[in-house]
């Protein structure tokens, strides 16, 4: 009787990670494909309505197009502050070794920059500077923060 | 900035016996039995001036050999009270019975006297018990301040007896020290002995300074710093505390490493969104493009005969392991498991390349063959990279965060160490968090 009810607690234990794996392995699937942030916290504003800030999905830097429409506001500001110079840093989130990071960090922001001049801004107005992993926006090591780290942020430099 | 540790002594064979030993150490699987070994005391020559006698090396000597042979996982000391035999005794013949009994397999004895003022003779030896024969001797001459270097250099002495490999005690870890909160961390370049004693900071912390790496060959080392908030790959002189620029790049260069020889340094540079890799020689200052495809190609690091290089390049898509020609030529994917892989680094006997993976939101550091094949992963955490090789490929050095909290607390990251055997893994002591650790080459040489 004992080693029946125990035959039974095993096959659920069985059965139940099974499925913790399927569902481990579905969350993974679609956080990867795209993870962007699409939130407002940590955001921060050039002027009223130009958000400063452009998120990426892991381990990505194509512009969603979410981050199209924030950098053709910045656009639009930029042009009409034209004496207004930027810095575009380039980060990335914890989960990724350093080196790979930084490199990552300068293609996000090299997009970013990319996009701004392909909407009429000089190149010469724009640097970028990668950080990678070292400059966490948000220190928390979950999902939440690493997809706020996962950006690319428009800074005046004058 | 001046080293006392690169002071030149004399290093004195007066003995060397080629007896063959019954006790012998194998290092290749992972060692569950370690050796009992028997570390004496040393005898204190009563010549000795106070000042000196005041120091206590007869007991700190063997102490610090005693730590370095334990925390290799190979050797198993054994509980100094129960030893029979005085040191002087010991030293000049022992009573091999005494140590047996206590099932001591080999012994170390040692004798420190004068040599001149404020110069110590320290001599040391080994003793096989099982046949009862000594198996080597050697004496070093040293100011009496200099005593944990001559400790390493026995240590390593034994090691090499005892295992048949060269040792790895006589060396250093330089290392990015840590502070302060994870939005705004304080990075300094450290340097400490290999045991972690003796920690010096190189910079003030003023600017983020990220993996430094030690010239094979010198006492060089290069990094990466965002001084002026440029960041791009320096050079150091730890004799002279001199820093150069490296190369004179538009853009961001990083993930610097020395080419074997100690002439190159070779790096990646980041432009346009796309990081290729560069080497650039350091008498002459001519920069070469190794690698040019657009996808991001970094964490070179050359083999130990200069003649390939790995490294880490997502042009699959992903994050993955290659080798090439030193020119360039012959690019290999040879990671080929689920996953992400990263920071490959070449083993110094050229038959492995340890790396970094990511698999399933955790992180491992493995080795493989040169070629891909042979995966082994050696450890698995939440957050761990940036393997270094203990000069003897034995061992490797690598740095592991913990997770912080929702509000960002709690976080942290240590250096560890662990054996190719993917046993005896070893947290390094560091007064602060530690990170991007690189280990020398042996102090001594050859």
């Amino acid at each position: 009787m004992l080693s029946n009810n125990l035959g039974k607690v095993a096959l659920s234990l069985v059965v139940a990670l099974f499925l913790g794996a399927c569902a481990t392995q579905q969350a993974t699937t679609t956080t990867k494909s795209d993870d962007a942030y699409t939130g407002t916290e940590t955001v921060k504003f050039l002027a009223d309505g130009v958000p400063d800030r452009v998120f990426f999905a892991t381990n990505k830097s194509e512009l969603t197009s979410a981050a199209t429409a924030t950098l053709a506001k910045q656009a639009t500001y930029l042009k009409a502050n034209p004496t207004l110079n930027v810095v575009l840093e380039g980060h990335a989130d914890e989960r990724g070794t350093r080196e790979y990071n930084l490199a990552l960090g300068e293609r996000r922001a090299t997009a970013a920059k990319n996009f701004l001049i392909s909407n009429g801004i000089a190149a010469n107005r724009i640097k970028v500077i990668s950080y990678g992993k070292e400059k966490p926006a948000n220190p928390a090591s979950n999902v939440l923060a690493w997809s706020q780290n996962r950006r690319a942020v428009t800074v005046k430099t004058n | 900035m001046k080293y006392k540790i690169f002071t030149i002594f004399a290093l004195f064979f007066i003995l060397t016996v080629k007896s063959f030993a019954l006790v012998s150490v194998d290092i290749t699987r992972g060692n569950l039995d370690p050796l009992p070994t028997a570390i004496s005391d040393f005898y204190l020559d009563s010549k000795l001036n106070d000042n000196i006698k005041k120091l206590q090396l007869e007991s700190k000597i063997p102490e610090l050999i005693k730590n370095n042979l334990s925390r290799s996982g190979l050797f198993f000391a054994l509980e100094k009270k129960s030893f029979i035999q005085k040191p002087e005794l010991a030293h000049n013949k022992p009573r091999f019975e005494d140590w047996a009994f206590i099932k001591a397999q080999v012994l170390v004895t040692g004798k420190i006297s004068l040599e001149k003022e404020n110069r110590l003779r320290v001599e040391f030896k080994l003793w096989d018990v099982v046949s009862a024969n000594e198996l080597s001797a050697l004496a070093f001459y040293t100011a009496p301040d200099n005593w944990r270097r001559v400790s390493h250099m026995i240590s390593d002495k034994i090691y090499e007896r005892l295992t048949g490999e060269k040792g790895y005690f006589d060396t250093r870890i330089i290392y990015v020290a840590e502070s302060g909160p994870k939005v705004d961390r304080k990075k300094r370049l450290a340097i400490m002995d290999q045991d972690g004693f003796g920690v010096k900071y190189l910079t003030l912390g003023n600017e983020l300074v990220l993996t430094p790496r030690f010239n094979p060959t010198s006492q060089h080392v290069t990094y990466m710093s965002y001084f002026k908030n440029l960041p791009r790959v320096y050079l150091l002189n730890l004799e002279t505390g001199i820093q150069d620029l490296v190369g004179d790049f538009p853009g961001m260069t990083f993930a610097p490493r020395f080419s074997p020889d100690g002439k190159k340094i070779i790096m990646s540079f980041a432009q346009e969104g796309n990081s290729d890799i560069y080497t650039m020689d350091i008498k002459t200052r001519i920069v070469e493009k190794i690698t040019d495809h657009p996808s991001i190609d970094t964490s070179p690091s050359y083999s130990p005969d200069g003649s390939y290089i790995a490294f880490n390049s997502d042009r699959s898509g992903f994050q993955q392991i290659y080798t090439m020609k030193s020119d360039g030529s012959n690019v290999k994917r040879i990671s080929f498991g689920e996953g992400l892989y990263g920071t490959p680094v070449w083993s110094p006997r050229g038959d492995l390349i340890a790396f970094t993976k990511l698999y399933r939101n955790k992180f491992y550091i493995g080795v493989m063959r040169s070629d891909g094949s042979g995966e082994r992963l050696l450890t698995e955490n939440y957050y761990q990279e940036a393997p270094s090789w203990a000069p003897n490929g034995r061992v490797l050095i690598f740095y592991r965060e913990t997770a912080s909290d929702s509000g960002g607390r709690g976080g942290g990251a240590k250096l560890w160490s662990i054996d190719l055997t993917g046993y005896n893994e070893r947290l390094i002591p560091t007064p602060t968090d530690a990170s991007d650790p690189s280990w020398s080459g042996l102090l001594s040489g050859k």
